[in-house]
């Protein structure tokens, strides 16, 4: 069964109004001439054994919130907390021992795994690095995640060029659960993979998460994948989230017209099927340059005057369902302003 | 269904002809078959979608068409690609260039790539223009402006000036849309177009790509791993794997009556939307095709999918099967098409 809506003693990961502002810089003494807003402002949580899934479009900062989460970029603002402590301010190795707790698989299996490492140096390096047990408990281990995995003993000698992407991508989840943590952030984990091999890729995520209870942030560009492997999913524009439910409501119920735009965009395998799409005008915002008041104004269909002024908060508009939209802000809070 | 026109029998000419067309690369680990006797027909004004997984081949075909590949390593090792009654593989480069561009031209995947950095986008649209159309610089700027208004760039007057740079991903698509269509051309090959695009922007792209299609007439190939864009684009659709031509239909027929096994583990494996979850609310497994696509450079004797299918006889390892008609206007090469049909045939009157 899904776990139903994040309660407080099970949360494995809050994130807190989290900020992170990038530089931009011009000119021969690269002066700092504005922010680039990647992440302004996200909250939410992640239970032990749920799948939270994050989507957005690029340059949204989906994968910049990952590295925040994992403490690979240093927060503008906001708290982060792993396991009820926050991780936020810790310095470089007060970090350290929480990272066994955390661990990340990337998007893409050709860079992300070192070439002069051979498969099994790969998987048992974080157990070695943790010092975590004789060298005969590390080897055992390391057996049992590649068999769990799918690959013989054998592949354990192998280097990364003799594996398919698909195989590689395995061997970046088996190393990532090495030191069996808590809380995994996989970004766009499929994203580089052919169809064929995808489903088997999916199929082993979801079933590694149950088998150890894994809280997993899934970030995705691609709907149909994260609506397969999430227990509940926020939508990202611009820095901010706009939605977040759980999966079933806001593929049956999406509230937010970014959402909708989005269910409506992607294509569909049957040729039966003709739907009427709700093609959004013009480009995704800067995030350099954000809009004022409601970031997505500029190309939404139900765009009223004060989207123009006023940034709509995430609010809950029914149990655990959030959306940051005035169209759906909470009755009795809001005079009617529709023009 | 009979009654479509991709289910009934063309009587016009194709544009486009291939015939058996093999193209090799020739490396240090031996001859890769990257196409290995693919024939197909393009006929005026309709979408042929190719569709497979990465290294299927279906790039180097239309790489092929175009005489785009550098030899070596690549070498065509027999076939024939007629555009109208002439063999463009017999062709000079002199005169294929009157052809690129022209009368086939071509988008790619990446606009940022194809596009030039250093020139203004005015500049490359009213290049081909003044090139193939031999007019003045002042009618191809003018022609270039008119095409990417037609393209749907706003301020395109403005925009002629700027660099790919300055533009987003979308708009550069755009722009090279505007390009290949500058010339009016008989076939437009589109290489998955809107792969690197975000879905809003996709969605924009495909639906401007169809109105064109409609506007000029033109015919477009259109390469695409994606089943979605198949279904929306397409007309007749053509799967390819390991460099063969597995099955060929209209877009109708092989979604909902796929005759090879390769092209039914595709349909089922991909995620769709609002199927992933049970009664219960639990997560739903997506069926997996096994193992992985074979290698190009080992010659094998029976059906390159075999391994993977669970159709899987003696047969099929030993014996490659021949693509051939099981339902009207449907192909497939696969030793149990025929069954396949056959158990169509009975349940559905």
């Amino acid at each position: 069964m899904t776990p139903v809506v994040a309660t407080a003693p099970e949360n494995i990961l809050s994130v807190q109004d989290v900020k992170k502002y990038f530089d931009v810089r011009e000119g021969l003494l690269a002066k700092k001439v504005g922010n680039v807003y990647a992440v302004d402002g996200v909250s939410f949580e992640i239970a032990r054994g749920e799948t939270l899934g994050l989507v957005g479009e690029s340059g949204c900062g989906k994968s910049t919130v990952g590295r925040l989460v994992l403490r690979l970029l240093d927060l503008t603002a906001g708290e982060v907390h792993l396991k009820g402590v926050d991780i936020s301010g810790l310095s470089r190795s007060e970090i350290l021992p929480h990272r066994r707790e955390m661990q990340m698989v990337f998007q893409d299996p050709y860079s992300s795994l070192n070439p002069k490492l051979s498969a099994g140096s790969l998987v048992s390096e974080p157990l070695t690095n943790f010092k975590q047990g004789s060298s005969a408990e590390i080897d055992q281990r390391v057996q049992m995640l590649f068999e769990r995995v799918g690959f013989k003993r054998e592949a354990m000698e192998r280097y990364p060029h003799e594996f398919s992407g698909g195989q590689r991508q395995r061997l970046g989840i088996a190393r990532a659960l090495a030191l069996n943590p808590s809380l995994i952030v996989a970004d766009e984990p499929v994203s580089a993979l052919d169809v064929s091999v995808q489903a088997q890729v999916i199929n082993l995520l979801i079933d590694l998460q149950e088998e150890f209870n894994l809280a997993l942030l899934f970030i995705s560009h691609d709907l149909a994948v994260v609506e397969h492997v999430s227990h509940r999913i926020a939508v990202m524009y611009v820095g901010k989230l706009v939605e977040i439910t759980d999966t079933r409501t806001l593929f049956k119920n999406p509230l937010h017209p970014y959402t909708q735009a989005l269910l409506s965009a992607v294509p569909v395998p049957d040729p039966r099927e003709k739907k009427e799409k709700v093609i959004l005008k013009g480009d995704v915002a800067s995030p350099i340059n954000p809009p004022s008041g409601c970031r997505f104004h500029t190309r939404c269909p139900n765009v009223m005057g004060r989207c123009r002024s006023e940034d709509p908060g995430l609010e809950e508009v029914e149990t655990g369902h959030r959306v940051a939209c005035h169209l759906h802000a909470p009755a009795g809070l809001t005079p009617s302003l529709q023009r | 269904m009979d009654n479509s026109t991709a289910g009934a029998a063309r009587t016009d000419s194709p544009v486009l002809q291939i015939k058996d067309l093999r193209t090799f690369f020739d490396t240090r680990d031996g001859t890769v078959r990257a196409v290995n006797g693919v024939s197909l027909e393009v006929y005026a004004g309709e979408t042929l979608c190719i569709v497979g997984e990465s290294g299927c081949g279906k790039s180097v075909t239309a790489m092929t068409i175009l005489g785009l590949l550098p030899k070596p390593p690549a070498r065509i090792e027999s076939g024939e690609i007629l555009f109208q009654g002439t063999d463009l593989l017999k062709l000079e480069e002199q005169d294929m260039q009157a052809i690129r561009g022209n009368e086939i031209s071509m988008i790619f995947q990446e606009p940022m790539t194809s596009l030039n950095p250093v020139l203004t986008i005015g500049r490359q649209i009213s290049e081909v223009i003044s090139l193939h159309q031999g007019v003045s610089d002042r009618v191809a700027r003018d022609r270039a402006i008119e095409m990417l208004d037609r393209v749907r760039v706003p301020d395109a007057h403005q925009r002629v000036t700027e660099y790919p740079h300055q533009l987003s991903g979308g708009m550069r698509q755009r722009a090279m849309i505007a390009m290949a269509l500058s010339c009016n051309p008989k076939i437009l090959i589109a290489d998955e177009p809107s792969t690197a695009l975000d879905v809003t922007i996709q969605a924009q792209i495909l639906d401007l790509m169809r109105e064109l299609r409609d506007d000029f007439g033109t015919s477009i190939i259109l390469i695409t791993h994606d089943l979605g864009v198949v279904a929306e684009m397409g007309e007749r659709v053509l799967v390819m794997y390991a460099g063969r031509k597995v099955e060929e239909a209209s877009v109708e027929e092989l979604f909902h009556y796929p005759l090879h096994p390769y092209s039914e583990g595709l349909m089922t494996s991909i995620p769709r939307l609002n199927e992933s979850l049970a009664e219960d609310g639990d997560r739903v497994r997506l069926q997996e095709i096994p193992g992985m696509v074979p290698s190009l450079i080992e010659e094998i004797p029976g059906c390159l999918f075999a391994p993977r299918c669970s159709y899987a006889s003696e047969q099929c390892v030993a014996e490659s099967p021949r693509l051939a008609e099981h339902r009207k206007q449907h192909h497939a090469a696969c030793w149990e098409s025929g069954n396949f049909a056959n158990r169509l045939e009975s349940s559905t009157p």
